[in-house]
């Protein structure tokens, strides 16, 4: 492609990982984490909040990656991803209160035999309701934006409804499974088990769609439908079956994310969704609309701020967010990896 | 004159103008026809909130653009009232002050919003600003020695507006009077311009009209509207904090309002907030029975139960966009029409 011989900033087509990726954005991310260290009085500090960021991260991006591809593939934005988010906690959380005695039990096997089906749980149950969201809701509007965010904001306020109807208005408190609470020190810095583990997750989450994306037939169809999806439809792939098979695994996603971030938490409620929302679209804005690597760098972004600021000056925090996506807008107005839509 | 006073845009519909005529003279009457705090308290809601689903309906309806900080703008003005009467003390020069000072705030915030992202496309427009109004929200808990916190403001106000009648009454006029405005303005050459942006964009700006300009005037004078509804709503409560104001709460009902009411047409905004209103006091009322009745039988109740009364106005919004999407209003015109 001709693309790779503009200059970086115009390339709309070099932007989904594993292809020609223009380092400077990605330079930001170690670049905020050397810019807190002088104003963090100790590196076991800064140790910490590093990893506490880029758990955080991981979980938003896991949350935000469906719905960047939904975008980019279908230019569908859809306001209720969040309730994918909460569903997907909720139902986490119902199998790790049932299943509370390997959930308190010292062993790993025993922690993992409760978190698996939890995860599988919360995955599965997202995953359905984002079929049926897509078939019910979406279907019916498509290339009207208007319509689409009038209703799947009308989706957001009767999925979170029925939360309260299913599952009870109050907060439901979760303890994490005994092997993963804690922290283990690093010369002088304490690390959470479970924010590494969120790390591990994400990366692997990371790598796997990076790896589908560009080295499977699936993917290649996926990235040439963000591309160009008329050219795609026009060469005899149904794009529609695609959209629906990316829109499942994106909620499935979310709920996994849901999940982590419940146990994270150490509780859920039905607002987390809505309340994640503002922080994916702020994510979304700056990695650009439709880019999976540029909602990998935004997420990373999003989350080492915010728990910098956190600890540095909290009344700051959540407008750190807001600050950080008006300097990138400023400097690239389309977000860090523009893709050729939008 | 009446038509005048319409600004030419009359109901065009019997029902229509019977249920007009209703609402009207059911607010300018509420305290002789339904006596107490309560039914007080819900007329001076509808009126305010008629004004604020209109000035909404001048961005959602009109121009076709989708904002999620109007609540932002109507918490300026609750919090210009507030804390200017908090600050200031009960005079009516505060008064004007504040309200003032929200509506110069609100101006420069929308103009600024919208030069930075009404460029680009609608999604991006509703993202941006609901991003921005979830900062406003943190900034007004935060900054607590300004806004009270979470625990807002609480103030008196100027003597005449004492009594909860007067009072009542000073809100309906003014509301009734910003709402007779803005049918002035969309139905004006300016508000010809808006739909046609709503209707086709690029051929309005073939035509030679700067949407864009269009646009972020548009994003104005919603604010505008917003702030002063705010305002209002601030005298009537004489408290202003995040939840009467700010929150995300109030945009869902307002969005649920417009789309009910009818999109595109301001009246719609007296209908939808109307009925929302209502709803929201006296449907519960009706769920309790339902739910008190269904008990026994499983999830049912639950379903039925008085404070998910959102669930139900959800499902009708939906299919409000889906089949009416210009709603009751709409529907209304267009049987009229047809006949």
């Amino acid at each position: 492609m001709s693309a790779a011989a503009k200059p970086a900033t115009r390339t709309p087509a070099a932007t989904l990982p594993g292809e020609r990726l223009d380092w400077m954005p990605l330079a930001l991310i170690p670049a905020i984490a050397l810019l807190a260290l002088p104003f963090i009085p100790s590196l076991p500090t800064w140790v910490t909040l590093t990893v506490a960021g880029l758990a955080m991260g991981m979980m938003i991006f896991m949350m935000a990656a469906g719905l960047t591809l939904v975008f980019g593939l279908m230019d569908v934005m859809n306001f209720a991803h969040g309730v994918f988010i909460s569903v997907g906690a909720y139902a986490g959380t119902s199998v790790l209160l049932a299943m509370k005695a390997s959930m308190q039990a010292d062993s790993l096997w025993a922690n993992l035999s409760a978190i698996v089906p939890a995860v599988l749980a919360a995955m599965a149950l997202a995953g359905l309701l984002g079929w049926f969201f897509e078939r019910v809701v979406i279907r019916p509007v498509y290339g009207d934006h208007l319509k689409q965010i009038l209703v799947t904001m009308g989706g957001l306020i009767v999925v979170e409804q029925l939360i309260h109807v299913v599952w009870g208005p109050d907060i439901i408190p979760l303890p994490r499974p005994a092997t993963i609470t804690g922290s283990f020190i690093v010369g002088d810095a304490a690390i959470e088990r479970y924010r590494l583990l969120a790390v591990l997750v994400g990366l692997a989450v990371f790598v796997a769609m990076s790896l589908i994306l560009n080295r499977t037939r699936l993917g290649l169809l996926i990235r040439a439908g963000v591309e160009n999806s008329e050219m795609v439809e026009s060469l005899g792939y149904r794009i529609r079956r695609l959209f629906i098979g990316v829109f499942v695994a994106g909620s499935a996603l979310a709920g996994l994310g849901g999940v982590m971030w419940a146990l994270y938490q150490e509780s859920v409620n039905a607002q987390i969704g809505m309340q994640m929302m503002v922080v994916l679209f702020i994510v979304l804005i700056i990695g650009g609309l439709g880019s999976i690597g540029g909602c990998f760098v935004g997420a990373l972004l999003v989350g080492l701020l915010a728990n910098y600021t956190g600890y540095l000056a909290p009344k700051l925090a959540l407008g750190s967010n807001i600050l950080l996506m008006v300097l990138v807008l400023l400097w690239r107005p389309r977000g860090l990896f523009p893709i050729g839509k939008a | 004159m009446l038509t005048a006073l319409l600004s030419g845009d009359t109901p065009r519909s019997r029902v229509l103008a019977v249920v007009l005529v209703a609402i009207l003279a059911g607010l300018a009457l509420a305290p002789f026809i339904f006596p107490g705090t309560r039914s007080l308290n819900v007329a001076a809601k509808v009126a305010v909130f008629v004004l604020l689903v209109a000035s909404y309906d001048l961005l959602l309806g009109y121009t076709g653009i989708v904002s999620f900080a109007h609540t932002m703008f109507f918490g300026i003005g609750g919090y210009g009232v507030g804390i200017a009467m908090a600050k200031l003390g009960p005079s009516w020069g505060g008064l004007a002050l504040g309200v003032a000072l929200a509506l110069l705030l609100s101006a420069l915030l929308a103009f600024a919003i919208g030069l930075l992202s009404l460029r680009v496309r609608a999604i991006f427009f509703a993202m941006i600003t609901l991003a921005v109004a979830s900062f406003f929200q943190i900034l007004a808990s935060q900054l607590s020695w300004l806004t009270g916190g979470e625990d807002g403001v609480t103030y008196k106000l100027p003597e005449l507006l004492h009594s909860r009648l007067a009072c009542y009454y000073v809100i309906l006029v003014f509301a009734l009077v910003f709402f007779l405005a803005l049918l002035r303005i969309v139905n004006s050459p300016f508000g010809r311009v808006l739909l046609s942006i709503r209707e086709n964009e690029f051929r309005s700006e073939a035509l030679g009209y700067r949407t864009v300009t269009y646009r972020t005037a548009a994003n104005c004078i919603g604010a505008l509207g917003a702030t002063l509804a705010g305002a209002l709503y601030a005298i009537w409560l004489r408290y202003t904090g995040p939840d009467t104001t700010l929150s995300f709460n109030i945009m869902i009902d307002i969005l649920l309002m417009v789309v009910i009411g009818g999109m595109g047409t301001v009246y719609g905004a007296a209908v939808g907030a109307t009925l929302f209103v209502i709803a929201q006091n006296y449907l519960q009322d009706l769920m309790k029975l339902a739910s008190e009745a269904t008990q026994g039988i499983p999830l049912l109740p639950n379903l039925l139960h008085p404070d998910r009364w959102l669930l139900w106005l959800g499902v009708l919004f939906i299919l409000c966009v889906y089949y009416f999407p210009y709603g009751i209003v709409g529907g209304l015109r267009m049987r009229a029409a047809r006949r």
